[in-house]
């Protein structure tokens, strides 16, 4: 979270702003990051700063796996790549590993 | 800290690089960062509250943990002009992978000249363990820090002799959550699963074994006394990481060690032959 803090700070000074209202991030279900977790941290890091009382607004990226036999890209279910169909596990990943800052609120 | 279990919040202790016997730190402080580009066809967003749109909206789209990622790949391209194998041994904490790194270099004997990196939070035991291998080790100390990232092992490169090198094994902090989203730079992710955690770990922790390139059964001596549903876990192995050899070892004794061995070789062989100028 401090990395992702350093990168609001960092594009609010760029952009010459004194307030961040709002960070939007989009976190894959196999990146591993918790949003409360995060939530959390960004409140306990945040504190004194000009993003201090931003909303987190996050997006889930569900993780989705390509199946070669049946060529076809499917959305895990409780993280497991196994195809819906054929019921083969996959370890081609095509999404869900995602850690990004979107965009910014500021003024 | 990292984004995923806010460790290392304010106050910690900075990162120590340790080559000698004693816990001498020299503070290296980091910064962090990474990322992943896939597509994304569709997704869901849960918002918490919704903003109000009448501020400046800033695009950025970076992703969180690029600075690590660049780094990584810094490191990778540096490995590979050597022609170093490099492995990054990840696994919970006390499954093994200190003695089976140690046993693993004493089984290569003079096969592949092998150096070692090892991440804790604190004290540099396991490096003492290491060096009773014979081979050069390095300590990473990371204070409140639940992982290793591109940049500790960069500095730490800086201690190692790397001469005639010919394998580098990275042992990371023991944790099956964080150190699976920060890209070292190695090779192949080896990931450990001793008879003792029980058989469904994987299914517990997907993100680290999804990631695996190699897995390993570790304390496999143990297998019995545990009640070892092995065919359990292979088939929980092979759901997450299904394109990942698997390993059944036990370190104590050698069992299996020699079959992980020929394969160490045959895949520093392959890197060697990708890059014949490495030295």
């Amino acid at each position: 979270m401090q990395s992702a803090l350093d990168q609001v700070l960092e594009k609010a000074r760029q952009a010459g702003a004194s307030r961040v209202h709002a960070i939007r991030l989009r976190i894959g279900a196999l990146s591993g990051v918790v949003p409360d977790a995060l939530q959390f941290a960004f409140e306990a890091l945040a504190d004194g700063t000009p993003a201090q009382g931003a909303q987190l607004l996050i997006e889930d990226v569900p993780a989705r796996f390509w199946c070669a036999a049946c060529s076809h890209e499917f959305e895990a279910t409780r993280m497991f790549a196994e195809c819906p169909d054929c019921h083969r596990p996959s370890a081609e990943l095509r999404a869900g590993r995602e850690m990004e800052l979107t965009s910014l609120e500021v003024d | 800290m990292c984004q995923e279990c806010g460790c290392g919040l304010p106050g910690e202790k900075p990162v120590g690089i340790s080559a000698h016997h004693h816990d001498h730190d020299h503070g290296h402080s980091h910064g962090h960062d990474h990322h992943h580009d896939h597509d994304h066809p569709h997704s869901h967003t849960h918002s918490h509250g919704d903003a109000t749109g009448q501020h400046r909206v800033l695009e950025v789209r970076q992703a969180i943990l690029e600075k690590n990622d660049r780094l990584a790949e810094r490191n990778r391209g540096f490995f590979h002009a050597r022609g170093l194998l490099v492995l990054n041994v990840l696994s919970s904490p006390g499954s093994g992978k200190t003695t089976f790194i140690r046993e693993t270099i004493r089984s290569l004997g003079k096969r592949l000249k092998t150096g070692v990196i090892v991440g804790d939070l604190a004290t540099d035991n396991d490096a003492e363990r290491l060096r009773k291998s014979g081979a050069p080790v390095v300590q990473i100390t990371t204070g409140t820090v639940c992982h290793l990232e591109a940049e500790m092992v960069a500095n730490a490169l800086k201690q190692l002799d790397l001469k005639g090198l010919e394998l580098l094994i990275i042992e990371n902090v023991g944790n099956l959550v964080c150190p699976a989203s920060y890209d070292l730079g190695e090779d192949l992710r080896v990931v450990l699963l001793s008879v003792t955690e029980g058989e469904d770990k994987p299914l517990k922790y997907p993100p680290m074994f999804q990631s695996a390139g190699a897995a390993v059964v570790s304390k496999l001596d143990l297998a019995t006394a545990c009640d070892y549903n092995r065919d359990a876990a292979l088939a929980n192995l092979r759901r997450l990481a299904p394109n990942a050899p698997v390993f059944e070892l036990s370190a104590k004794t050698g069992q299996g060690m020699d079959v992980w061995c020929k394969f160490l070789i045959e895949q520093h062989k392959a890197i060697k032959a990708r890059n014949p100028l490495g030295v």
